[in-house]
């Protein structure tokens, strides 16, 4: 193709980029706009100066940064905790033989198939009698195992060559130690794609937050957003500054990682 | 995908080389697996298992107003569901939110993945900002479209006064709150969709296109002959997808309507929010027919898919 017919593919794909990208933009730009600019009409589309004045307000809002650190934290255990029980389970179904192995594997696949909302009466009945409610456990525990976690992983060490497997236990090798020094290590990519997505939907999570906490101190990022939103008409600066934060760790992932992403996203789609 | 164990193979003990095909278990061996499954199994027996039970259990049984279970009614709730008008309608704009939700959703996303297969430099690059909303979650998409939808002063409306039409209340009109909504999911859904597409285009062989070129195709004739035949799985995978996840949509309704204006924005999961937890109503036998009918929607749509995949009924 020569450079000149491509002109109408750039241009189309720009036009549907920026449409798409849009709401990413007015967030940013929305954020260092003051609220006179953001509530005049026609609405305006870039800053006319700078200002931090936004993210200022926002940090006096909510608590922002330690809610920040709560979403981190609660998705990162829940990370480690996926990843561990998940492998562990993985590796009992595809390399041990046991009874019951189809009916229990049976099992960890309804847990993929309920959803989460149609259990969160009773779970959240749980938490509650446990005394957990408004507490880092009622955030990370129900999550800490996940059907789609050994789906994935097994389906990683299903196409694992046997033969090394067979080898390593006529050499006397234990499961633990062959789990964590042979196996763990050649399974990067599966690791990894399971680590994201477990982080995202953790990350991402409101129904469930917002029924176990009570106290800003200990909510996620994602009900601290949804508690800005009463501010819309009045302070939509301090809306868009406090989004613009709370996406940024979420676009660093998505942009860089998205390899992984498909990875994980596909795993089932049948290819 | 199967469930079908590996051929009964012993690693450990290595007794004689013609033993027979199927042996019994070793202990050792089934201990271990039985060690390895026990921390997932602790958490689905508790948090999976027991609330799956326990949700069927209360959808039957009436409550008190503090959500007591106080005596077996049967199918009494489900039939309140199914025939009080305002109840009833819960079903109704659940089934409409999710065709405004999922179709759109696949329909773009295979669209602006078929746009991204143009072979010009820098396509990467599009690709990786299209994702974009894929990065935002139900809180963060739900907070920005509000300022959006702002009837005074908000960028819709905006626009609409530019090209000369009339401000439209979008999340306080009944008429218009359900679309809206829709149309706020189908932004956050497209980033995932169009990824998911764009892997299924790459698992289409070159070949295919350069030969149809060569036989003459012209370009709609190749996507619609060619491409998206061999998407059909992609496709599937995704329609199925998406309605799980309309289904499921909480974030978005609680933030931007609160189930309003007049009950026209309640979905399943809304209503099991409103039911169980809302207006300090504690009706928890309601909540879990709501529940349940949730569950077996998502259930019914998830085994389909297993069941497609595993038959490999694919290229339709």
């Amino acid at each position: 193709m020569s450079g000149l017919r491509r002109v109408p593919a750039y241009l189309g794909l720009t036009v549907l980029t920026a449409i798409i990208v849009f709401p990413l933009y007015y967030a940013v730009a929305g954020s260092l706009m003051t609220d006179r600019e953001l509530t005049t009409f026609p609405p305006a589309l870039f800053p006319s100066g700078v200002t931090m004045q936004n993210y200022v307000d926002v940090l006096d809002a909510i608590p922002l940064v330690r809610q920040y650190a709560n979403s981190i934290g609660v998705a990162l255990v829940v990370v480690a905790g996926v990843l561990l029980t998940s492998l562990l389970s993985a590796y009992a179904f595809v390399f041990l033989r046991f009874p019951f192995k189809r009916t229990l594997f049976a099992l960890f696949l309804l847990t993929i198939m309920v959803p989460g909302e149609s259990l969160i009466i009773p779970n959240y009945l749980t938490i509650s009698n446990l005394g957990l409610l408004d507490t880092f456990p009622a955030l990370t525990l129900p999550f800490i195992a996940m059907g789609f976690g050994t789906f994935l992983l097994r389906q990683f060490f299903a196409a694992f060559p046997r033969e090394i497997y067979e080898a390593a236990r006529m050499d006397g090798c234990t499961h633990l130690r062959f789990m964590f020094s042979i196996l763990t290590p050649l399974s990067r990519p599966a690791l990894a794609a399971l680590a994201i997505y477990a982080f995202i939907a953790t990350y991402n999570k409101y129904f469930w937050p917002l029924l176990v906490t009570r106290t800003p101190e200990m909510q996620t990022l994602q009900i601290g957003l949804s508690q800005l939103q009463s501010l819309e008409a009045r302070e939509p600066g301090l809306i868009l500054a406090g989004v613009t934060l709370a996406i940024i760790p979420m676009l660093i992932l998505i942009y860089f990682f998205q390899r992984n992403i498909i990875r994980g996203l596909t795993t089932g789609s049948g290819k | 995908m199967s469930v079908a164990v590996r051929p009964a193979r012993r690693a450990t003990g290595g007794g004689p080389a013609a033993a027979p095909e199927r042996r019994r278990y070793d202990r050792r061996e089934v201990l271990t697996a039985a060690l390895l499954l026990l921390p997932s199994m602790a958490i689905f027996a508790v948090f999976a298992f027991y609330p799956l039970v326990r949700t069927f259990w209360l959808s039957v049984h009436a409550n008190d107003l503090l959500g007591l279970p106080t005596r077996f009614v049967g199918l009494d709730q489900y039939v309140e569901f199914f025939s009080d008008p305002e109840l009833r309608r819960i079903t109704l704009t659940t089934a409409i939110f999710v065709v405004l939700t999922a179709l759109p959703s696949v329909v773009i996303g295979v669209f602006l993945a078929l746009t991204l297969q143009a072979r010009i430099r820098g396509i990467n690059v599009f690709r990786t900002l299209m994702s974009t909303p894929f990065g935002f979650s139900a809180a963060a998409t739900a907070v920005v479209f509000a300022v959006f939808f702002n009837p005074a002063v908000g960028v819709f409306n905006g626009i609409l006064r530019m090209v000369g039409l009339d401000s439209v209340n979008w999340l306080t009109d009944p008429t218009y709150a359900l679309p809206s909504l829709a149309m706020v999911c189908v932004w956050s859904n497209i980033g995932y969709t169009l990824l998911v597409a764009s892997a299924g285009l790459q698992g289409i062989p070159d070949e295919l296109y350069e030969a149809a070129r060569i036989d003459g195709a012209g370009r709609w004739t190749v996507v619609r002959k060619i491409v998206l035949p061999l998407l059909t799985p992609t496709m599937f995978f995704l329609t199925v997808i998406m309605t799980i996840n309309s289904l499921q949509t909480f974030g978005e309704i609680h933030i931007l309507t609160g189930g309003g204006p007049n009950g026209s924005t309640t979905t399943l999961v809304y209503g099991i929010y409103q039911s169980a937890f809302a207006y300090g109503g504690s009706n928890y036998g309601l909540a879990s027919v709501q529940a349940v009918v949730l569950l077996l929607v998502v259930t019914a749509a998830t085994w389909a898919q297993f069941r497609v995949l595993q038959r490999k009924v694919f290229y339709g």
